[in-house]
């Protein structure tokens, strides 16, 4: 049943921090729907169900999606919906939506303007509200302690999450909407200080906005839509506790639940949401990728992490690698919340079922 | 290709001004137990858990439903936050309703809430973000000019809305559950109540209120070993066009009349006014209860508020509306749509207790939101299509 829908169409804006956008979305997304409309051959009128995933807390006001309705043009009206997560979740909405059938084509967007205020802050408000959130834990601090009691337990170095964050800022430079790229060993990195001992700067993703992208459509449309359609083979999400303390936050239940639920089983290429070097190590132990699997071909969140757009882009990003041909097996990997708490794994792939 | 859907059991809280007793996490599991122990189930029977809210600046929690996963029983399944304004508990409802006709799930755990005492609404909804035009008035503000609109349009006699108040609030007193209980309110008090925002008085507008709501929606194989009778989801839609744009009616929104033609035309029903036993319309302020009748087809535009006046709208009456007391006797925002669907859910299982519409079969929930942009609705039968 699961295969009867693929994706067909995928744009992004270049993750940036761009002084010059609102917090709506509007002027990120109207480029990538012209984008995506075009290279599907597609109009507005086309899209049978629209879901968005965007977050009222980054963009500092109340029913921040509703404007994003403006870069749709809603008019006639739409069968439109809305997450408060990453639109990655957004996709997974749409994509129940066209397998009861009530939908053909349906499009997912995702869009977050990080740099409107001091992001690891705000994200500290996604903790329990009377107990832990008052401490104000920022999201770099609880990631640093999950990178602190991995090196404790022998799981990683520093040199290992270094290298992670070299080989991606090296992929990065094929790709033009990464933020940031370049050439750097893993020995210049760890010459520079801490920003939450034991992270540093490279550890980190870098605070950018964007905005992405992905149309998905039945078995019926796809082909005429995309030369070679990335059919969805298993798509699946689960989340953990969100108590910090009643997490193992060295093992990521939801991620290997959800990549087994999704029938995951193995890809030559997956792009993983990994907003920190230690946690692509932690996903792909538990997403079970052997040294053959290429990771983050597109330097992943590490050079680029538009919250509430990265990880439908990941997915975006291995659909574009099935679609392309240069895989005929991808995963894309999205996560939510504190220290991996939320993850979702879509399986792409070249062959109908 | 679709599969069959039934909710299953409902749940919600007592919903009151202040919940000093719970937190957010036991006010949600509060209505969760109740939910799930209606359907004669335990939440691990539970597959996917999809929440429901309004703005999270409301409470001051970004996301909520992360601190949530554990009251919820979420942790190890899928969790899904929806946020579509004030149809969000409507929405919610139907992304539930979509997992199960998709053919993902067997049994999942729709859930809205909203903990008012410990936010201000006014506040987050006042925020004047750029190149937006600000409210500065709440909801209320923001409405009342279109009611305005509508009184003009179609020379609705003044007293319709105070009507209206009244017989939500009698209706709320029938309704163990409803935050405010008014079983001896009269016309004369509603209209001498202080006006709020011309033509709304403090009596024809919504309150405040803590509360939540759950309901747990399955395939026909969990409803086959169902304890009790099930509402079968028959139709669901949702329709959204911007805030503002050149030929926006206000009054009669086309996201509301697109939206509920491809309702009747998923559900087979072709003359509402005598297909719909009962209907449970979302009506913040009591105007809105002539407006939507009309958007809904019950009645030909500017000829709504004749229902109303002729008491048809009342229990007894030809349609039923808002039995339950209506979003007029309880307003835990992010959950009114959900009540509203959980309710036409009741009528049709006959489980409504005091505020039951005799024989009811079929039932309508709807929920808006935004500037009257955003559309839910279902409709429930006590018999599968």
């Amino acid at each position: 049943m699961s295969a009867d829908v693929a994706v067909v169409g995928f744009a992004q804006s270049p993750c940036r921090v761009r002084e010059d956008a609102t917090t709506s979305g509007v002027e990120m997304l109207v480029p990538i729907f012209a984008e995506v409309f075009r290279a599907c051959g597609l109009t507005r009128r086309d899209i049978g169900f629209w879901c968005s995933g965007s977050s009222d807390y980054l963009a500092g006001r109340a029913f921040s999606f509703v404007s994003a309705v403006d870069a749709i043009g809603a008019v006639p009206p739409a069968m439109e919906s809305h997450v408060e997560m990453d639109a990655a979740w957004a996709l997974y909405e749409a994509w129940a939506k066209v397998l009861t059938g009530e939908a053909e084509i349906a499009l997912a967007y995702g869009f977050g303007k990080s740099s409107g205020a001091e992001l690891r802050r705000v994200l500290a408000l996604q903790l329990d509200p009377y107990l832990v959130a008052p401490l104000w834990p920022d999201s770099v601090s609880v990631a640093a302690l999950q990178a602190r009691l991995g090196l404790e337990a022998g799981r990683w170095t520093e040199k290992d999450m270094a290298e992670v964050a070299a080989r991606s800022r090296a992929e990065a430079r094929s790709n033009p909407d990464a933020q940031v790229s370049g050439s750097v060993t893993a020995a210049e990195l760890l010459a520079r200080p801490y920003v939450a001992e034991p992270l540093r700067a490279h550890d980190c993703a870098p605070v950018g906005d964007g905005a992405a992208v992905v149309i998905i459509a039945s078995a019926a449309r796809a082909r005429e839509l995309c030369e070679r359609p990335a059919w969805i083979s298993g798509f699946a999400h689960q989340v953990d506790s969100g108590s910090l303390g009643a997490r193992d936050l060295l093992a990521v239940p939801s991620a290997a639940g959800a990549a087994s639920a999704a029938r995951a089983g193995s890809v030559e290429l997956a792009e993983l949401h990994a907003p920190f070097s230690h946690q692509e190590l932690l996903l792909r132990e538990a997403l079970g990728l052997g040294e053959d699997v290429a990771v983050n071909p597109s330097g992943g969140a590490l050079c680029g992490n538009p919250m509430f757009a990265a990880g439908l882009a990941r997915i975006g990003l291995a659909a574009r690698a099935v679609m392309s041909g240069r895989a005929s097996r991808a995963l894309g990997h999205a996560t939510s919340g504190p220290a991996l708490q939320q993850n979702l794994v879509c399986v792409l792939s070249g062959e109908a079922s | 290709m679709k599969q069959p859907a039934a909710v299953l059991g409902v749940g919600q809280t007592r919903h009151r001004s202040k919940r000093t007793d719970v937190s957010i996490a036991g006010l949600c599991r509060e209505a969760a137990d109740r939910a799930v122990a209606s359907a004669g189930l335990a939440l691990a029977d539970i597959d996917a858990v999809v929440v429901g809210k309004a703005p999270d600046l409301f409470e001051g929690v970004m996301m909520p439903e992360l601190y949530l996963a554990d009251a919820l029983g979420a942790v190890g399944k899928p969790l899904l936050r929806v946020h579509t304004a004030g149809s969000v508990g409507g929405a919610t409802g139907i992304v539930a309703t979509s997992l199960v006709q998709a053919g993902l799930h067997r049994r999942v755990l729709a859930l809205a809430f909203e903990k008012q005492s410990e936010s201000n609404a006014m506040w987050a909804l006042s925020i004047a973000p750029p190149f937006s035009i600000p409210v500065v008035a709440g909801a209320g503000g923001y409405f009342a000019p279109h009611i305005r609109a509508y009184i003009r349009r179609s020379g609705a006699p003044s007293h319709i809305g105070a009507l209206v108040a009244v017989k939500d609030r009698r209706n709320g007193a029938l309704n163990p559950y409803a935050h405010l209980q008014q079983g001896d309110i009269t016309l004369e008090k509603v209209l001498a109540s202080p006006m709020l925002w011309d033509p709304v008085r403090y009596d024809e507008t919504c309150p405040s209120s803590d509360g939540a709501c759950a309901v747990v929606i399955g395939d026909s194989d969990a409803a086959s070993v169902a304890p009790g009778p099930v509402a079968w989801i028959r139709a669901t839609a949702m329709r959204s066009e911007p805030t503002m744009f050149a030929g926006k009616d206000h009054v009669n929104p086309a996201a509301g009349r697109e939206c509920v033609a491809a309702l009747w035309r998923q559900a087979g029903i072709t003359d509402p006014l005598n297909e719909i036993d009962v209907a449970e319309i979302y009506v913040p302020f009591s105007w809105y209860e002539p407006m939507w009748l009309e958007n809904l087809g019950f009645a030909a535009a500017g000829d709504g508020w004749r229902l109303t006046e002729a008491g048809e709208t009342a229990l007894g009456g030809r349609l039923p509306v808002n039995p339950s007391g209506g979003v007029l006797s309880s307003n835990p925002i992010g959950a009114s749509g959900l009540l509203r669907f959980a309710e036409s859910a009741l009528q049709v299982m006959g489980k409504a207790g005091a505020h039951q519409v005799p024989g009811a079969r079929v039932a309508l929930g709807h929920a808006y939101g935004g500037g009257s942009q955003f559309f839910s609705m279902w409709v429930v039968s006590s018999q599968p299509m």
